[in-house]
């Protein structure tokens, strides 16, 4: 490989299912995804009055602000992130993780998780790497420790978390700790009982290049699409539980330990918001106890809709049906022991 | 969606924000500070909106014809959109228009009665330190809805007594519909704010609707309830004048 072509393999973040026949040229025009955008665009400036003098319920008038502010308050973090996430994935060699790495599988574990601390993503960056760093030859167990560490104790994710929870240094602690003992024990628990055969990786496209600086942008481009889109999905759900759900149902909810414990972290798999923003909505839930929150910060990173989705698409669905609950599972009795400890 | 498209969301999504937070519009939403760090956040999304636009137009991509780099040397990209996962990347880009949508055409306000009225009162802290510090000089004295509460419920109001007082806040209508003064609290955006509310004796404003922002002059009362919402203490202020302000810029406290 030159110094300015990358293989396929290397910018492959963007690729994780198998690629269908490629489509039969058509010569017939057809209505493509620019003029479909271009006639949304004419609409919505058209209606553009009409659409104003929608949004005069107090209501519906709430839900927007909030949507649009843990929108604008997530942006910074998820732009950041992907930014630094395609430096690392155009401009670090797979291969360096790969050769990073201790040869014994049980070490190795450890290590992937703790590689997760230098390679800030949100978990929609992590799934393809994790899939391609089991294809480059890292063990699994050690692939998948990184696939549950690198969203949630990296330096962005934590910067989030200690500005969202404003002297509560003890937070940032424990949901570091806490996702990285998670991370680790499933790693082991993998090298335990996982069998390689669960996991069915795509057949890759063969090798194309292109250079690192379109690689990049291409990353970029990529992952705000995707991610960013997920978000929305995110800040939309936040926002209509934040307007509908009554204070006292929350409440009554929030009283109970362990019921509040386990309202969070079904919420934080509901939703799917990125570990670059979600501390920020856990922050807002002021009214349940800080474990719960805390159960909800390491949930949402590990699992959550958006991850069971990409996970299906990398590893295959007998994968996703084993590794999601168990991690789930895992990931609430960590946090409450954390929080226990900890808060 | 074609890389074009993306493009062109993506142009719009980064003009959104940068065109907020160039503006006072993003203080509806979040506080101060982040408003670097949103700017810089708009130029990169622009700047990979442009990125994209350059790159797609110099391969000769047009929305109908991106499934067709097929010639293996043409360093066409391997991970467009016609390929495995482009069939849920652009739908979910999609979804990218609905904040643009709502930043440029739609502008919410900040949080007023309505969120107020749903949520509990902020519990006003008690001071760090036993005492709390004199109140800033003038006559009326300005002082914030939540130092007026915390002064008031964990001080016995020693420290306003004697003072004439100037409170900002907009109206919103307790739950027996007298009117109340309240502003939102912010942690770190709208999604966190929580009202604090401080209740109003004397000559109370009551034809002001609610949402209306008023600045009210008056001194210290000892009267005090209960929010019904989430049952924390209420302070008091008797009203000797007011009068309807415009918004504030900075609309949270």
């Amino acid at each position: 490989m030159s110094q300015t072509r990358l293989s396929d393999e290397e910018i492959d973040w963007s690729a994780p299912a198998p690629a269908p026949p490629p489509a039969p040229r058509r010569r017939t025009r057809r209505i493509g995804s620019l003029e479909v955008l271009a006639a949304l665009l004419v609409l919505l400036v058209l209606l553009r009055g009409w659409l104003a003098g929608q949004f005069t319920g107090a209501r519906l008038q709430t839900w927007t602000t909030v949507f649009v502010s843990v929108l604008v308050q997530a942006v910074p973090f998820l732009v950041f992130g992907v930014v630094l996430s395609a430096i690392i994935a155009v401009y670090v060699p797979r291969s360096f993780w790969a050769k990073a790495l201790p040869r014994h599988p049980a070490l190795a574990v450890p290590a992937a998780s703790l590689a997760g601390v230098v390679l800030p993503g949100c978990e929609c960056g992590s799934v393809p790497i994790a899939g391609s760093l089991i294809r480059r030859g890292v063990t699994p167990a050690a692939a998948l420790a990184f696939l549950l560490a690198a969203p949630a104790i990296n330096p962005i994710v934590l910067t989030a978390t200690a500005v969202a929870f404003p002297g509560r240094p003890e937070m940032v602690v424990g949901r570091g700790a806490a996702s990285l003992v998670v991370a680790v024990a499933m790693g082991w628990l993998w090298l335990r009982v996982g069998k390689a055969e669960w996991i069915r990786l795509p057949h890759r496209p063969d090798l194309d290049g292109k250079s690192k600086f379109p690689a990049f942008w291409s990353a970029i481009r990529h992952d705000v699409m995707h991610a960013g889109g997920y978000l929305v999905m995110g800040a939309a759900a936040a926002a209509t539980i934040n307007v509908l759900v009554p204070g006292s149902w929350l409440q009554r909810l929030a009283e109970n330990p362990v019921l509040s414990i386990l309202a969070l972290a079904v919420l934080a798999v509901l939703l799917s918001i990125c570990s670059e923003a979600d501390a920020f909505v856990a922050a807002s839930l002021s009214q349940f106890s800080l474990t719960s929150r805390l159960v909800f910060l390491v949930v949402g990173p590990m699992v959550d809709l958006k991850l069971i989705a990409m996970q299906t698409g990398v590893f295959g669905r007998r994968f996703m049906l084993r590794f999601a609950p168990t991690t789930f599972a895992a990931a609430i009795l960590v946090g409450a022991a954390t929080g226990a400890v900890l808060l | 969606m074609s890389r074009l498209t993306q493009a062109v969301v993506l142009l719009l999504f980064g003009g959104a924000i940068l065109r907020a937070s160039l503006t006072d519009l993003y203080l509806r939403y979040v506080k101060e500070g982040l408003r670097p760090f949103l700017i810089a956040a708009g130029v990169l999304l622009i700047a990979a909106a442009l990125a994209t636009l350059w790159y797609s137009l110099r391969e000769g991509e047009t929305p109908d014809d991106h499934h067709e780099h097929d010639a293996p040397a043409s360093g066409a990209p391997g991970d467009d959109d016609g390929h495995g996962q482009g069939h849920h990347e652009p739908r979910v880009g999609w979804l990218l228009i609905l904040p643009v949508l709502g930043l440029l055409l739609v502008a919410p306000p900040a949080l007023g009665s309505f969120a107020a009225g749903q949520a509990g009162s902020v519990s006003a802290a008690p001071a760090s330190d036993s005492d709390y510090p004199p109140l800033p000089p003038g006559d009326p004295a300005p002082v914030g809805l939540l130092d007026y509460a915390s002064r008031a419920l964990f001080d016995d109001g020693k420290s306003l007594t004697g003072r004439n007082l100037r409170l900002t806040g907009f109206i919103t209508p307790a739950s027996d519909g007298s009117p109340m003064l309240a502003r939102i609290v912010l942690t770190c955006c709208a999604a966190d704010g929580r009202p604090i509310k401080v209740g109003m004796t004397g000559k109370v404003p009551l034809e002001v609707p609610a949402d209306a922002w008023v600045e009210v002059t008056g001194v210290y009362s000892p009267h005090r309830a209960k929010d019904p919402v989430n049952d924390v203490d209420v302070a008091y202020v008797e009203v000797t004048s007011w009068q309807e302000v415009p918004e504030p810029k900075q609309p949270y406290s």
